[in-house]
């Protein structure tokens, strides 16, 4: 379970401070497809990172399975993102110069182990998103839903418990973020992961069993 | 290839190799100079130990008006004092003189031609120079007022030091020894009559090739040559064989006391130019060195920096991903390192080709690669490699990845 206690991020700007999130207190079961809304500016991405670990929040706490996040060193924070967390980003985020199936494998090299055996996993996982015919193409060579799906198997990786999606569907057209949706509501339904989508698209927070509405750092509803 | 770290670290080089060329030639550039100087000055530093080790005699007594720019030329010509200084020297008692050969040496003209007429005594000439005794010119073992010092610079045996100090028994008024050149160009053979300012002399050794001035003397004995000079009991040098420990305790001030009107100098001073030319191409090495430390470390530095601000994205996303700051760390200090041991291996070998094949064109030298710089050049390029990346390395682990997603 995630658990979000009165978590504030504040900004200095100009001499002036800003919440980008305020107060924030969110409980999200194990499992659950989870989508938070919200104007430009609202937070979206300030939550999304601090359940990431990847923003000290300035108050408040992040537990997952009651483990509070900014209590870890930040090679244990690398360690659990690396381990427990998957992240699918609205660029996608591909590496240039690799291959499909080496952007895939990228999270497994910290861990070490065998590069076959890992080269295996990571066609596997290719192939489950339907590209196994593009396991050696680099990015350049892949459409834009295909360099999505790439990055979502990047994110299945090393098997996490959560994903973490920032606007997923943000660059395609309707026909693709429908294809993508899909992906995510499979891993959420078949494969038991926890899904928390950042999106303004309605047609994406309509997947989502639980709807966090965000307005200038606060949760609304 | 089983993709991993390293994987990553080739493959972005490749991809990227245009930048990545610039900062390599830099360090590859830098390492090929001072190779090719310290290759140079390497054999430059041999030759004039193997000429130290071919005079033997280590003090030399010229006239006031002597130049010594030349150790081989400086008696040749010079200004004449009397030959009466030898028993001077002896009876002076002075420790450390073990043995003395006076010569004489004029320029003459024989057919049109210039030659160098050099008179030296038998029984007093060192059989110094260990061509002369493969020629088979050696006599009487001389006996030594005390031990060989030890020559750093000399590659010479204890062996070789006693077979050196031997000296020339026999030089008959009639006869004289040839060099090469003079054999050549008038074209004489040992047994061959020869004749000298009107008098007739037998050929009884043909002196091998030295490379030096030698090859143009006549040797004859000192008083014949006097006399047709018509300088009788004057002489233009006296080589002296010294003891090197008496040399540091005095000597030559000891011998200018009673040689007042004479310049009296070690075979270190009269080689001095070639010694200071060495010294100076080691300091010019030195400072290359160090400018190009501080140049190949900007111009890698530059480099990796560049090379971070292009992969911010990249960092935080491989951040993002999991990876930890060593992960990060090690990547870039590998490539670091990656591109040290290219810049080393190259420079290097750009180097001792340039100093190979550019040796006897420009330093009549003939230089032989030497294996040890290679590894030099590959410590000193990792290390300029690395002084100059630390610094953009240490900001990409520090990449946060937070500002990275805000970007998008």
């Amino acid at each position: 379970m995630i658990d979000i206690r009165k978590l504030t991020k504040t900004y200095t700007r100009s001499q002036q401070q800003v919440h980008a999130l305020y107060d924030v207190s969110i409980k999200i079961e194990a499992g659950s497809f989870a989508a938070v809304t919200g104007p430009s500016g609202s937070g979206k991405t300030t939550l999304l990172l601090s359940l990431g670990g990847l923003i000290q929040p300035s108050k408040g706490a992040v537990n997952f399975n009651g483990q509070n996040l900014y209590s870890l060193s930040p090679s244990q924070l690398a360690s659990f993102r690396n381990r427990t967390i998957g992240f699918v980003l609205q660029t996608f985020n591909l590496v240039p110069y690799l291959t499909a199936v080496e952007n895939v494998m990228l999270p497994m090299l910290p861990l070490g182990g065998n590069g076959a055996d890992l080269k295996k996993q990571a066609v596997n996982l290719l192939d489950r998103l339907g590209l196994s015919d593009r396991k050696d193409f680099f990015p350049r060579e892949l459409s834009i839903g295909q360099q999505q799906r790439v990055a979502i198997a990047r994110a299945l990786a090393n098997e996490p418990d959560v994903i973490l999606a920032d606007e997923p569907t943000g660059n395609l057209d309707p026909a693709l973020a429908e294809e993508i949706l899909d992906v995510l509501e499979d891993l959420n339904k078949n494969r038991s992961k926890t899904v928390i989508l950042v999106t303004h698209s309605p047609q994406a927070s309509a997947r989502a069993g639980i709807v966090l509405k965000l307005r200038e750092g606060m949760l609304v509803s | 290839m089983v993709f991993s770290f390293r994987t990553i670290i080739l493959r972005e080089i490749v991809q990227r190799k245009g930048r990545m060329i610039s900062g390599l030639m830099a360090i590859t550039l830098g390492i090929a100079v001072i190779v090719a100087i310290q290759s140079v000055t390497s054999v430059s530093r041999q030759v004039v130990a193997k000429k130290l080790d071919l005079l033997g005699a280590n003090i030399m007594v010229l006239p006031q008006g002597a130049t010594i720019d030349d150790y081989y030329t400086a008696d040749v010509d010079a200004p004449t004092f009397p030959e009466e200084y030898v028993e001077r020297i002896v009876t002076s008692m002075i420790p450390g003189v073990d043995n003395m050969s006076p010569k004489l040496s004029r320029r003459i003209k024989i057919d049109g031609s210039s030659v160098i007429l050099t008179g030296i005594l038998p029984m007093k000439e060192l059989a110094s120079k260990p061509i002369w005794q493969a020629s088979g010119l050696i006599g009487a073992e001389l006996e030594l007022a005390c031990a060989p010092s030890e020559n750093k610079e000399s590659s010479l045996t204890e062996a070789d030091l006693k077979a050196v100090r031997k000296i020339v028994d026999s030089l008959r008024n009639d006869e004289i020894w040839v060099g090469s050149s003079i054999a050549e160009r008038f074209n004489v053979k040992t047994g061959s009559i020869f004749p000298i300012e009107g008098q007739t002399f037998e050929v009884t050794h043909m002196l091998p090739e030295t490379g030096t001035i030698d090859d143009n003397r006549i040797f004859a004995h000192l008083h014949v040559v006097q006399k047709l000079l018509g300088i009788e009991g004057q002489v233009s040098n006296i080589e002296i064989m010294g003891c090197c420990s008496e040399i540091s305790d005095g000597l030559l001030g000891k011998l200018r006391n009673i040689l007042p009107d004479t310049r009296i100098t070690t075979i270190g001073h009269i080689v001095n130019t070639q010694l200071e030319t060495n010294r100076l191409m080691a300091k010019v090495a030195l400072v290359l060195l160090v400018i190009i430390i501080l140049v190949g470390s900007f111009s890698i530095g530059n480099y990796m920096w560049a090379n971070v601000e292009e992969r911010r994205k990249e960092i935080g996303t491989l951040i993002t991903i999991g990876w930890g700051r060593r992960h990060i760390y090690w990547m870039f200090f590998a490539k670091a390192v990656m591109l040290g041991l290219a810049g080393g291996i190259l420079g290097y070998l750009v180097g001792t080709s340039a100093a190979v094949i550019l040796g006897p064109y420009l330093a009549g030298l003939n230089i032989d690669p030497v294996l040890n710089y290679l590894w030099w050049s590959i410590l000193v390029a990792v290390m300029i490699a690395l002084a100059g990346s630390w610094y953009p390395i240490y900001r990409a682990a520090r990449i946060d990845p937070a500002i990275i997603m805000q970007e998008i």
